[in-house]
């Protein structure tokens, strides 16, 4: 067993670190040694939660990326099994050129299958297709007193509550997933401009059914008549029908490359209202107004931010949050009033993604709901922000929404039980495997997972 | 500088809180506005007990679950580390440590002795450093954590009228800071404060320098300086660069200073 070291371990925000002896998992059965010991344990991946839930201060973190073996795939089927720290960036490359296509990805490929499940990460085929716990046919979970074989029906509580359950079951050590026939490695996009954000929500609805994949990028900035301009891209997996003489040639051909890697942190934020102005407006004007059948890559469409390395640094050394809340439909208010409240607050969003999220699984711990969702990302460092997320908590909760936890490193922890109503359904199943309380994470702690 | 901001809420808000100096009058008002925000626990350490108690009742009026107090002499080292360390272990886990223990003493040449002014210096300097040194060992081992120290612009440069304590708070702001780059890596960080003329308890019956200010209006420079992630608090700000100024300025001058 190698021997663990003390790292500052920070999410994907680089805003609220803590120091925990880091243990590189090589072997399934380290893990007793682990939950034997005296300290807490969490899980990590590729660090891509924005928050605290990777990390354990004065604990232990069990680093699972060096545990990522692709053990099986069924090509007839579509079914491949993975061990939990493979990334969706190395089943991508293993299985794309071979027909197939992950179910459910979040915008970034580099994310662990353990911490995607954790998660119940979404996509922008939610409103079609629901969350990865969909399509995970079986996972293996070593948790304190065990190892447990799970899948919706084999000890379908515990498999609910690992789905979503922020790593407090246990460590995923391997996967089953259900993955999708693809023809090509591209993706037919239409794109719509549109002024303002009724008529984004209404064209966003209208496409549900025609659309496998869509989501809008808003302006954040724009105020007033404006407020909530946005650019929708829809899309669907290419036939080959629909490529090019060349683009047939190879029509699978899968090899994504990284073009930029920031270097290293810069002392002010680079991401800030002068900046935003410029990037918004640009990215709004180069749109078209309405295009349609656009071949893309699949990384343009999935993964544009992966091309560029390291990017969370480009917000300096105060980082950013990235704030995810989602509401019922017929709440619709409360998406208008975020937007407004963060602008009176001078809180420059940079990143604003709207999407539909279609019916909730069972998870209890589940971030999606059927209804809208939508995401902030926010440059740290402003005294005002404290305070209005503090008041969106409070409408998201009193519309019945929720914010989701991956992404979270601020709520009140006073809302979460309002906001996650099962959350008893959850904690007694963390009883069940975990009675002594070995696993926690900045997270849990701060927000009081398991009282 | 880059250095990570190590609180458990991204925001800088703190759930759990120990005061030393628990009937400081910055720090009630501080503990006041957190209150409002996600303040859960609060440990108040202090000489009077009245005076705690007092606070405390405050305090849970102010919506904060779980208040208790104990009574704990920064002067008398050994016996307040150990109510600190045992503090710190029935609370499990410290989010904020509030260093705001002080007192203003003597510093008219007629009073001054021996004894009066190891006694400003133990309550201003070496004494809340000593707890330091014990805050930021438990800090470290929890990864994260942070500590507030209530410095002051009498520190920044010492001067007639309070030289005493004037250059204990100098000592304490040099070690804060010191301390702080040492913690680098730690998950432990400090945030000094260095506040102007406050009408409090301290200055009763002083009469108030320019640019004066109220425990409130401090406290709403700290909980910025939180939410900031920032290292150094002047409160009024505009100290900073008046300051700036001030310690260049000629000793001949600065001796001629009313107050």
């Amino acid at each position: 067993m190698n021997k663990p070291t003390t790292t500052t371990f920070v999410g994907w925000g680089r805003s609220n670190g803590s120091v925990s002896r880091h243990h590189v998992l090589h072997s399934d059965s380290e893990l007793s040694a682990l939950y034997t010991g005296e300290d807490s344990v969490i899980a990590r991946g590729l660090g891509r939660a924005y928050g605290d839930a990777a990390q354990s201060g004065g604990g232990v973190v069990i680093d699972c990326t060096q545990f990522s073996e692709i053990i099986d795939l069924d090509l007839s089927l579509g079914r491949i099994r993975v061990q939990g720290g493979c990334s969706f960036e190395e089943m991508l490359r293993y299985v794309v050129v071979r027909g197939w296509f992950v179910p459910v990805t979040p915008g970034t490929s580099f994310v662990t299958v353990g911490g995607a499940i954790a998660a119940d990460v979404h996509g922008k085929n939610h409103h079609r297709d629901g969350s990865i716990a969909n399509y995970i046919e079986e996972l293996v979970l070593v948790s304190p007193d065990g190892t447990h074989l799970l899948s919706r029906t084999s000890d379908p509580d515990l498999f609910w509550a690992t789905c979503g359950g922020m790593g407090m079951t246990g460590v995923i050590v391997e996967a089953t997933l259900q993955l999708v026939p693809i023809e090509s490695a591209y993706v037919t996009v239409d794109t719509d401009r549109t002024n303002d954000l009724d008529s984004c929500m209404e064209l966003l609805s209208s496409g549900d059914e025609r659309y496998r994949y869509s989501v809008a990028w808003v302006d954040g900035r724009m105020k007033g008549r404006h407020l909530g301009r946005s650019v929708i891209t829809s899309g669907d997996h290419a036939k080959v029908a629909d490529l090019t003489v060349q683009q047939r040639h190879a029509p699978l051909a899968y090899d994504p490359k990284q073009l930029l890697r920031v270097p290293l942190t810069p002392p002010i934020s680079m991401v800030n209202n002068l900046t935003l102005l410029g990037f918004n407006e640009l990215w709004y004007r180069r749109s078209p107004e309405h295009r349609e059948g656009e071949t893309q890559t699949i990384n343009t469409f999935f993964y544009p931010l992966d091309m560029l390395g390291g990017w969370n640094r480009l917000y300096g050394p105060r980082g950013f949050t990235q704030y995810q809340f989602v509401i019922p439909f017929g709440e619709e208010e409360v998406v208008r009033y975020a937007l407004e409240r963060l602008q009176q607050a001078g809180c420059p969003s940079s990143l604003v993604v709207l999407k539909r999220f279609g019916a909730a699984d069972a998870a209890p711990m589940s971030f999606p709901i059927a209804g809208w969702t939508l995401a902030l990302d926010i440059p740290l460092g402003s005294s005002s922000l404290a305070v209005a997320l503090d008041d969106l908590d409070r409408h998201v909760a009193n519309a019945g929404g929720r914010v989701y936890l991956a992404k979270d490193g601020r709520v009140r922890p006073e809302l979460v039980r309002t906001m996650y109503p099962r959350l008893g359904e959850f904690v007694a199943q963390c009883q069940r495997v975990d009675p002594k309380g070995k696993i926690a994470s900045d997270l849990s702690r701060r927000i009081g997972l398991r009282d | 500088m880059t250095k990570d901001v190590e609180v458990n809420d991204v925001t800088g808000m703190p759930q759990t809180v120990i005061v030393i100096g628990g009937s400081s009058d910055i720090a009630l008002a501080t503990l006041r506005v957190l209150a409002s925000r996600r303040l859960e626990r609060v440990v108040l350490l202090g000489r009077n007990e009245e005076t705690l108690t007092v606070a405390a009742e405050t305090l849970r009026g102010a919506g904060v679950a779980e208040v208790s107090t104990a009574i704990c002499d920064v002067t008398e080292i050994a016996p307040a580390t150990a109510t600190v360390e045992k503090v710190m272990t029935e609370l499990g886990s410290v989010d904020l440590v509030i260093v705001a223990a002080g007192s203003l003493g003597d510093s008219n040449l007629e009073v001054i002795d021996a004894e009066n002014v190891a006694q400003t210096i133990a309550a201003n300097f070496s004494g809340p450093a000593a707890l330091m040194a014990t805050i930021s060992r438990t800090l470290s081992r929890q990864g994260s954590g942070r500590m507030i120290v209530l410095s002051s612009v009498a520190g920044v440069r010492v001067r007639k009228a309070n030289f005493v304590y004037g250059s204990a708070k100098a000592g304490l702001d040099g070690f804060a800071l010191g301390l702080d780059d040492a913690l680098v890596g730690s998950g432990a960080s400090i945030m000094i404060v260095r506040p102007g003329f406050v009408h409090s308890k301290m200055t009763l019956g002083m009469k108030a320098a320019p640019m004066s200010l109220t425990p409130e209006a401090v406290a709403d420079e700290i909980v910025k300086g939180l939410e900031r992630g920032a290292q150094i608090v002047w409160a009024p700000p505009k100290l900073k660069w008046l300051f700036a100024v001030l310690v260049h300025l000629p000793r001949g001058l600065w001796r001629r200073m009313p107050r």
